[in-house]
């Protein structure tokens, strides 16, 4: 190693961002309710009393409808405009796909508050975990977005024109070339869409009215000193998903690399 | 010209935006004939292979194929196959499952398909490829997946899109020769877009050599070679010396024309291709059709005395740059390297033999 001060500077680097993460499980197993070492005995109580409680459990159905509705929304969406804006020549394109990435960089809570007012003053409809949902399309969009313009971009025009030459429709060219090249770029826009969704809290306090997700009802719970080692457990399986969902994206991901012969051009991990 | 051609241009024109891409083609391609499209980037070469597919709409005219109008039927409705620059191999498919491809509205059987998709990948000299991967294979087999696939619907018309432009030169001259056995093994009319005037010679028919949306000149290879019909053709396919002219007279089929070194000499009226408008007459020769004499060798036709400017030994070949008396540029001759007979060095004085049969005048 030439800069060994450089090794450190990573080593560092690297603590800094994962060290809090991993005070949770920690916590999570220790058996007492005083965030604060030295720790006492171990035990899985936590977890069992994280089990046993409904609204927890209420709010991550929620969390986990919204979550799945709203990335499924956004990805779709996502991908009639990643497929225009790559694909196709229209006027005020740059306009259109600016207006389209613009949530990106609003603050989640002008969003909010501008949501608040058209579902309850302009809609008028009762806040719901729909109206969440709504929300969180808008959110994810920009994102799915982005990740998709990539992989449409990225896919020779003349296979599809192979397959047109061949016989194909615009539309059976689409299901059978485009679909499959760029599923990987679906899932990966999918699996974004589902994590902003799955721990956006500004828009979601703002639209669920009295439904409760996932990070809502973390924040409120913050408030009872007792109920905070019960956090730290959820806190811990929602470490232990993240990282068995990205393991299983990177496994398709670099399956259909292998499969397609693409460069590899990283990805998650 | 045939009673039934393949494909005609009636008056082709193509506007992307104000940029005018075909200005006016009118042409016919014949049936079972191998079609070249010659010229440099930019001259509308692939736009217009790309009407003939259906990829490109044209602005105004018409494109027929077998007598039919294709205006508004679809790339694929149309009775025309592509072989892409790309190969454009579907990577997720098999090689097998590409050559097939085109077959899934076929009604037949799969048995029957698969006997099919083996028939032709035999015919690409690719029997047993089939359960490939096809991102796995070589540029060479890329491209003859791509020719198996395009094949295999048995079309009127094969478009080949600079289809060896990204094989190595070995593997491109090796095609060459595979695709013009292909070509009349299984007797579909071929079209080939290429840049490259030498794979044009050796591989087509016939050859439509186009500059800034225009066909310049079309004719088979060996006119296109000996006899171009401008300055700006005999430029683009191959080398030729082109030394200023003055045409000093005209009288029947003969004209006369002087030039500085050679004297004055009479070309017949056969022989007279356009020079570019505003620009003085220059007579052409081909640098094979000027002879090196060495010592006791007797000129076949005329001949001139001059210095040996430069050499460039090929192996096989030998070119050389000489400047005869009285004028001002080298000409470039180029001898077929015979065993025995040295290569001659620069400053070396040096007698040609010319003939005025084989000159081109310009004017």
């Amino acid at each position: 190693m030439k800069f060994p001060s450089l090794k450190i500077y990573a080593l560092a680097y690297l603590i800094f961002l994962y060290a809090p993460i991993f005070l949770l499980p920690l916590f999570a197993f220790n058996d007492g309710t005083i965030i604060a070492f030295p720790l006492k005995g171990f035990t899985t109580d936590w977890f069992a009393k994280m089990a046993e409680n409904d609204t927890l459990r209420h709010a991550l159905t929620n969390s986990l409808i919204i979550a799945l509705t709203s990335s499924a929304g956004a990805t779709i969406l996502a991908v009639f405009a990643a497929r225009a804006s790559t694909r196709y020549k229209f006027r005020a394109k740059g306009g259109i796909m600016g207006l389209i990435m613009l949530p990106m960089v609003l603050p989640d809570i002008l969003m909010g508050m501008s949501l608040l007012l058209v579902m309850l003053e302009v809609l008028r409809v009762n806040l719901s975990i729909g109206t969440v949902i709504l929300g969180h399309v808008i959110i994810a969009l920009p994102y799915a977005i982005a990740v998709l313009q990539t992989a449409f971009a990225t896919l020779d025009q003349s296979l599809e024109e192979a397959a047109v030459d061949l016989g194909e429709t615009r539309m059976s060219t689409f299901r059978l070339i485009v679909l499959p090249l760029v599923m990987p770029g679906i899932i990966s826009a999918f699996l974004i869409s589902f994590t902003i969704s799955l721990d956006e809290f500004i828009v979601a306090f703002f639209l669920a009215g009295n439904q409760p997700t996932l990070p809502t009802y973390i924040f409120s719970q913050l408030r009872f000193p007792s109920a905070i080692p019960v956090i730290m457990a959820l806190g811990t399986c929602l470490v232990a998903a993240s990282i068995l969902l990205l393991s299983v994206a990177e496994f398709f991901r670099r399956r259909g690399i292998k499969r397609t012969g693409a460069k590899d051009t990283g990805g998650f991990l | 010209m045939t009673d039934n051609p393949m494909i005609a241009f009636r008056d082709v024109h193509k506007y992307y935006g104000d940029y005018h891409a075909l200005r006016g083609i009118s042409a016919e391609i014949r049936a079972g004939e191998f079609f070249s499209l010659l010229g440099p980037s930019g001259c509308g070469k692939t736009t217009l292979l790309r009407t003939i597919a259906g990829f490109e709409d044209i602005s105004s005219g018409a494109v027929l194929i077998d007598g039919k109008d294709m205006a508004g039927v679809p790339a694929n409705k149309r009775p025309t196959n592509m072989v892409f620059q790309s190969y454009a191999i579907f990577p997720h498919l098999t090689v097998a499952q590409n050559v097939g491809f085109g077959l899934r509205r076929d009604p037949r059987s799969k048995a029957e398909k698969d006997k099919l998709v083996e028939e032709s990948l035999e015919m690409v000299g690719l029997k047993g490829y089939g359960a490939r991967a096809a991102h796995a294979l070589s540029g060479g087999q890329r491209q003859r997946v791509a020719l198996a696939r395009a094949l295999i619907l048995k079309p009127k018309v094969l478009l080949l899109d600079e289809p060896l432009s990204a094989l190595d030169r070995k593997i491109r001259e090796q095609m060459q020769v595979e695709l013009i056995k292909l070509q009349r093994e299984v007797g579909i009319t071929f079209v080939l877009v290429t840049h490259d005037q030498e794979e044009a010679l050796v591989m087509s028919d016939r050859i439509a050599v186009m500059f800034e949306g225009e066909i310049a000149q079309l004719a088979d290879p060996e006119t296109l070679y000996r006899r171009p019909n401008s300055r700006r053709v005999a430029d683009f396919i191959g080398v030729m010396n082109f030394l200023p002219a003055k045409v000093t007279g005209e009288s029947g089929d003969l004209i006369s024309a002087e030039v500085a070194g050679l004297g004055v000499l009479d070309v017949s009226t056969s022989q007279v291709s356009a020079a570019p408008t505003g620009d003085s007459a220059a007579v052409g020769f081909r640098p094979e059709t000027l002879t090196l004499l060495y010592e006791g060798q007797q000129a076949s036709d005329r001949e001139a005395a001059g210095t040996i400017d430069e050499v460039v030994y090929y192996g096989d070949m030998t070119y050389y740059d000489v400047r005869l008396d009285g004028m001002e540029k080298p000409v470039r001759i180029s001898m077929r390297n015979v065993f025995g007979r040295p290569v001659l060095d620069v400053g070396t004085r040096t007698r040609v033999s010319w003939s005025p049969g084989a000159l081109v005048l310009f004017r």
